[in-house]
C-alpha cells in the first residue's frame, strides 16, 4: 500500500512550500513568489532524484521536522544546518534515505537563514495558477506548515541523482550586492548615489519574503512626493520614506509608489536570501550594457 | 515617450497621462500577440507600462525610444456589470468632497463607464478610471485595517473593489457580491487591464435599480 505523504512534526518559525513561482501574472496583481534561494532549491530536488521544478519546503532559521508515511529520499541544502534521522546524524547537502515513519530532524541553520527540503516525488499541493508556491504577500498558495499539518507527495520518478554530495556556497560574511542604477536614479541627490555606492549597510531584522530591509544612511530624494504607482521588478532597491533601501525578492507587490534607485542582479539573489540581520551589505553600482536608451 | 532601463532585462516605458499608458499598454500586448515582442511580463501602471524579462532588451530600447506614442485608447475589451449596493460607511464624506447629497455619489458613480487602467494592491485588485476630475477624493487619514472583501471603494482618480478582506485607506462607498478573484476559476480575475466596468446598484433586498441615466452595455 502506499501512502504519499508528509507529516509536519514541527513546523518551525515559518516554513512553506516553494517551487519556481507563478512568474507572468504581475498585471493581474500576482507576485512571482517561489524559492528565494532558487539554486539551493533546484539542488535539493537533484539530490532527491526530482525534476527542477517540483515543490519543496523553504525552512527559516530553525528548521523543521518532517515524518515521510512511505519511504523517501530527501535532501537538506540552503543553509547548512544539522540533520537527524530519529536522532541519529545525517548528511546535509546529500541524498538521504528516510523509511516510513521515521523522523527526519532539520535542525537550526548554523549559518545563513532558509534551508530547502526536498522529498522524492516532490510537494503535491494543488497548484493555483500554475505554482504550489506560498506567497505571504497575497495569500496565493498553500498556507504556511503547522504542526500536524499533512502534506500530499507525488509519484517519485525513477531517476537517481548522479551525485553523492554537491558543494555549495556558504553565507558570505559580507553581502555584496552589484545593482545597475534607475529607473528612478533621477529622484535622488548625487550624495545619495555616493552613499549608495559608497557607505555600509547591515541587513534589518524587519527582512522577509517580500524584501531584505536595510539599516545604514538615508538617501536623500531630490524631489517630493510620490510617484504615480508603477511596476516593480524582482530586485528593485526601493527607497521608502524613511531612506533606507529595501531590496525587493520573490513576494514583492507587483506595483509600487516609491521610487527604485537601483535593481539588484538576479545572480546576487540568493545571497541576500541567506544573509541574518547583522550582516553586512555593500552596494556595487555596474555600468548596464550600452543600450540606445533615451534619458532626459 | 520616456524609455528607462530597469536592471539587466527589463524597460520601464514612461507617458504623460493614463491615457497614454493605456494606448500604449494595448499596443504592446498588440505587437506581443503578434511575435514583435518577446518579453514575460507586460505591466501597466498609472503613467508607465513595464516590460520585465525582455529577450532582446537593447533591441526593444531602441525600438521604444523611436517609436511614438499611439493617440487612441482602444475602445474594444470585454465589459462587465458589477451589481452594487451603495451602502459604504464613507458615502457622506465623499458626497461631502463632491458638494453633492448621497445618492447623487451612487447615481454618477453608476451612470459611469470605467475601464481597468491596470492592475496591482492584491491579485485581482483593479485601478479603475472614469470618473470625471471633480470626483477625486483623498484617501482616509487613518486606513482601516479590515475592509471587507467585496467593497467598492474611491481614491484619486480610482475607483477599486476589494477582492478579499485587507486593510485599505479607500473611501468605501458600497459593496458587491462578485467574486473579483478565483484561483479556481479561468480566469482567475474577474478584471483585468482593458476590461470595461459598469456598476449595477440593487437594493438591499438584491434587486436591481438601475438609475435613470444608467443603461447596460453588452460585451
Amino acid at each position: 500500500m502506499s501512502d504519499r505523504a508528509l507529516v509536519v512534526v514541527r513546523a518551525g518559525a515559518l516554513t512553506t512550500v516553494q517551487d519556481e513561482g507563478r512568474p507572468g501574472h504581475a498585471h493581474l496583481g500576482v507576485p512571482r513568489s517561489g524559492a528565494l534561494d532558487a539554486p539551493a532549491a533546484a539542488l535539493a530536488n537533484r539530490l532527491a532524484g526530482n525534476p527542477r521544478g517540483a515543490a519543496v519546503l523553504e525552512t527559516t532559521l530553525d528548521g523543521c521536522a518532517l515524518r515521510p508515511r512511505s519511504a523517501v529520499t530527501v535532501a537538506v541544502t540552503g543553509a547548512p544546518c544539522p540533520v537527524r534521522l530519529d536522532g541519529r546524524p545525517a548528511a546535509w547537502g546529500a541524498p538521504v534515505r528516510v523509511p516510513a515513519g521515521a523522523v527526519l530532524e532539520v535542525g537550526a541553520a548554523v549559518r545563513g537563514i532558509r534551508a530547502y527540503v526536498a522529498v522524492s516525488g516532490g510537494v503535491a499541493v494543488e497548484p493555483v495558477l500554475g505554482s504550489r508556491s506560498t506567497d505571504l504577500l497575497s495569500g496565493l498558495g498553500p498556507a504556511p506548515l503547522a504542526d500536524g499539518t499533512v502534506l500530499p507527495l507525488g509519484p517519485p520518478s525513477d531517476r537517481h541523482a548522479h551525485v553523492d554530495v554537491a558543494p555549495q556556497p556558504g553565507p558570505a560574511a559580507e553581502l555584496v550586492l552589484r545593482v545597475t542604477l534607475g529607473p528612478r536614479d533621477d529622484w535622488f541627490t548625487p550624495e545619495a548615489l555616493r552613499v549608495l555606492a559608497s557607505r555600509p549597510y547591515r541587513v534589518s531584522s524587519a527582512s522577509n519574503r517580500i524584501g531584505l530591509r536595510t539599516e545604514g544612511p538615508a538617501l536623500e530624494r531630490s524631489r517630493p512626493g510620490e510617484l504615480p504607482s508603477e511596476g516593480m521588478v524582482l530586485g528593485a532597491v526601493q527607497v521608502p520614506p524613511d531612506g533606507r533601501p529595501l531590496v525587493f525578492l520573490a513576494d514583492h507587490p507587483t506595483t509600487g509608489g516609491y521610487p527604485v534607485v537601483a535593481v539588484v542582479h538576479a545572480a546576487d539573489l540568493p545571497a541576500a536570501a541567506q544573509a541574518v540581520p547583522g550582516t553586512p551589505v555593500r552596494f556595487v553600482p555596474v555600468r548596464r550594457r550600452a543600450v540606445g536608451v533615451r534619458r532626459r | 515617450m520616456r524609455v528607462l532601463p530597469v536592471g539587466p532585462d527589463a524597460l520601464l516605458v514612461e507617458v504623460d497621462s493614463g491615457d497614454e499608458a493605456e494606448a500604449l499598454h494595448a499596443e504592446l500586448l498588440r505587437r506581443r500577440a503578434q511575435g514583435l515582442l518577446r518579453v514575460a511580463e507586460i505591466v501597466p501602471a498609472a503613467r508607465t507600462v513595464l516590460l520585465d524579462g525582455l529577450a532582446e532588451p537593447d533591441r526593444a530600447a531602441r525600438e521604444l525610444a523611436a517609436a511614438t506614442v499611439p493617440s487612441a485608447v482602444p475602445r474594444g475589451g470585454r465589459t462587465v456589470e458589477l451589481p452594487v449596493r451603495y451602502d459604504g460607511p464613507d458615502l457622506a464624506d465623499v458626497a461631502a468632497h463632491w458638494g453633492v447629497r448621497e445618492e447623487e455619489v451612487a447615481r454618477v458613480h453608476a451612470a459611469t463607464e470605467f475601464r481597468v487602467a491596470f492592475c496591482g494592491f492584491a491579485p485581482g485588485f483593479g485601478y479603475l478610471t472614469g470618473l470625471p476630475e471633480r470626483c477625486r477624493v483623498p484617501r482616509r487619514a487613518t486606513p482601516r485595517t479590515a475592509v471587507p472583501a467585496g467593497a467598492v471603494a474611491l481614491a484619486g482618480p480610482y475607483t477599486g473593489v476589494y477582492p478579499r478582506s485587507s486593510p485599505g485607506g479607500w473611501q468605501l462607498i458600497g459593496t458587491t457580491d462578485a467574486v473579483l478573484w478565483d484561483h479556481a476559476r479561468v480566469p482567475a480575475a474577474l478584471l483585468s487591464p482593458g476590461t470595461r466596468v459598469r456598476f449595477v446598484p440593487m437594493d438591499s433586498a438584491g434587486r436591481v435599480g438601475l438609475p435613470r441615466q444608467a443603461g447596460r452595455v453588452g460585451a
